[in-house]
């Protein structure tokens, strides 16, 4: 297992689970908070990847 | 005729201190257990089963459970932070496992998932104290 894009998925995944849970009480305020955390893991893992991709220069 | 209630307390058994440093000690001990405790059993649940899962792929991508050395100041954060997952910590150490593999290609990835679910788990600790004083 060394796809560096699914150990993002899953680490994403599993942190974004324990602050969704952390933070809110509700199931359902739980999910979108996961869910949004998730894409925001994700997103900004893309972009940092993509502006970094001409270093070292 | 004014009685004093004890209605307050008894609502809340964990709010008594030395219920509540066992609290702590079963939420660091076992990654949910003081949710479990307070009743609050799906978020017990949830962080079980999303810490103990970051632990197991911690150790499966080579990732070390690293020694308390103080003359190196990083390694002995990253096992402060190791540390924090409590009894999978502690049967980690027992067993051997997490020797760490620096040339695995997941080697850092291991360690961050090791040190991430530590960490986790001492904020886990803490929500649940804060449950069981009743500030939450």
């Amino acid at each position: 297992m060394s796809s560096h894009l699914l150990l993002l998925f899953v680490f994403a995944v599993l942190v974004s689970a324990v602050f969704a849970a952390l933070s809110k009480d509700d199931p359902r305020d739980q999910l979108k908070t996961g869910a949004m955390m998730f894409g925001g893991f994700v997103a900004a893992a893309v972009i940092l990847g993509w502006l970094m991709y001409p270093l070292p220069l | 005729m004014a009685t004093k209630s004890t209605t307050a307390e008894g609502a809340r058994p964990a709010a008594e201190p030395g219920m509540l440093v066992l609290l702590c000690v079963a939420a660091w001990a076992i990654p949910g257990a003081g949710h479990f405790w307070l009743g609050r059993v799906q978020k017990g649940a949830v962080f079980l089963v999303a810490l103990t899962t970051l632990f197991g792929f911690g150790l499966a991508l080579h990732g070390r459970l690293f020694p308390f050395e103080l003359s190196e100041p990083l390694v002995a954060l990253a096992a402060f932070a190791n540390a924090g997952l409590g009894l999978p910590w502690i049967l980690g150490r027992a067993l051997g496992l997490g020797a760490g593999v620096v040339t695995a290609v997941t080697y850092e990835y291991g360690n961050t998932f090791l040190i991430v679910a530590g960490l986790l788990n001492f904020l886990v600790m803490l929500d649940a104290y804060d449950v069981g004083a009743g500030r939450k």
